[in-house]
């Protein structure tokens, strides 16, 4: 019998509907596998047909991008009661991903932002339709519902997808790797012994000369991040930003113990300045995970 | 009920921890607000310990560990000194008060400045009050 599947977009950009379609020639074979009976941007499907669903005839329910409104957090609960399992996909759902660095602000200073304050929106006032609520902070899928499966990544790559889609088609949910991304780095080769960082640079405003960019001083997430990706930032020369996540626990922190521990260390001051020069600690080692971060939104602690 | 900080204090087993040691055998008074855990070195800190002291309920994180240059394993203070830079970096720009976070270099005989530091710290702490990490 064919699997029943059905794919929901949270608060994300579609790159991960899109990048559904990234498994080229092999959707075609899992179209002969599944159903889809629920995938609100590609096909014309309405939120009162997932409703009169009987509870539990979806075989697998995939989410992507996080919840940020009323409305995203009631079809999670929904899915969650429609669907056998509920996967995660996407950095967005798994982690928060870039939008969940709007935890940094409270909403109002967000509206301020987008509506108010705005250069390009003149006498700008903020919304009064009847639009979902916009939940005071930014959450994951997990934080809402019980999740079975997560697939990282901003959007998943191809081969983390592809695993995941043959272990979830078959019934399994250990699709992950266990090793970090300098596994199969291409540039691991030119790490050297012993990484020791003098000057932290900025990707832009450096000449990338093909060595491991630690060993260069540029911040790369590669050492603490989930292999699986086939490194295509790395080989596309950009370094690593950790969008699969940690393989335990939060990369960032992970990223951030072993970055400050390869700092030089001979001399305090210089090694404060050089701790001082990383600019925006949260957006560097936290850009996908900022809402697993600040889960409850920035700390009122200023005094 | 007046506010009592609750401080969880990292103390690395070579130095800070004999310290701690030393202060209560010389009958040395300090408040009873920390909870001390030992860890081998201060090296051994992940900035993990001190996010998840602060999510759990902890007011302030204290570290204590060997002077520069004392350590047993030779450079894991300088490792830790490091990491707690970028965490107070990091905690500020979480909008936790970065004096919640206190690294200091307590050696094995210096009983009355550990008495000294905890005290010095729970007053601060005391006086910027609880932190409301799940607010």
């Amino acid at each position: 019998m064919k699997k029943k599947i059905a794919m929901y977009w949270g608060a994300g950009c579609g790159g991960c509907d899109v990048s559904l379609l990234g498994v080229h020639e092999k959707l075609l074979d899992l179209l002969g596998e599944v159903d889809i009976v629920f995938w609100p941007c590609a096909m014309d499907f309405k939120y009162e047909d997932l409703e009169k669903m009987e509870d539990g005839s979806i075989d697998i329910a995939f989410y992507n991008g996080a919840i940020r409104t009323s409305e995203n957090e009631e079809i999670a609960k929904l899915l969650r009661k429609k669907a056998k399992m509920l996967v995660a996909y996407g950095s967005c759902a798994t982690e928060g991903c870039v939008i969940g660095l709007a935890n940094l602000y409270a909403r109002e200073e967000i509206f301020d932002a987008i509506y108010l304050n705005n250069e390009t929106t003149p006498d700008g006032k903020i919304p009064s339709h009847e639009l979902p609520e916009f939940l005071p902070v930014l959450k994951t899928l997990d934080s809402v519902v019980k999740v079975d499966a997560f697939i990282p990544g901003c959007p998943p790559p191809k081969p983390v997808l592809e695993a995941a889609l043959n272990a979830l088609l078959n019934g399994k949910t250990d699709f992950l790797s266990n090793l970090a991304l300098c596994d199969e780095c291409p540039r691991r080769d030119s790490k050297p012994d012993k990484l020791e960082i003098n000057e932290i640079k900025r990707w832009h405003s450096s000449n990338d000369d093909g060595r491991c960019f630690l060993a260069q001083g540029i911040i790369c997430m590669g050492l603490a991040t989930r292999a699986g990706c086939k490194a295509e930032c790395i080989t596309a020369s950009i370094p690593c930003t950790g969008c699969m996540g940690g393989v335990d626990g939060l990369s960032g922190v992970s990223a951030m113990s072993a970055i400050a521990s390869l700092i030089n260390g001979e001399d305090e001051e210089k090694e404060r300045k050089i701790i001082e020069s990383i600019e925006d600690v949260v957006g560097t080692f936290f850009k996908y995970s900022a809402a697993k971060l600040l889960p409850y939104g920035r700390v009122k602690d200023e005094s | 009920m007046s506010f009592e900080p609750k401080i969880v204090a990292f103390l690395c087993n070579w130095c800070a921890y004999a310290g701690a040691d030393l202060a209560g055998v010389s009958r040395l008074k300090y408040p009873a607000n920390i909870i001390p855990i030992r860890v081998l070195c201060s090296g051994r800190i992940d900035p993990e310990f001190i996010l998840h002291a602060f999510r759990n309920g902890a007011d302030g994180v204290f570290i204590g560990g060997c002077h520069p240059g004392d350590c047993h394993y030779i450079k894991g203070n300088y490792h830790a000194r490091r990491r707690i830079l970028l965490t107070k970096k990091l905690l500020k720009e979480m909008g936790i008060n970065e004096k919640r976070l206190r690294l200091e270099w307590v050696s094995a005989t210096e009983g009355r400045k550990f008495a000294n530091v905890v005290s010095q710290f729970v007053e601060e702490i005391r006086q910027l009050g609880p932190l409301e990490a799940k607010k």
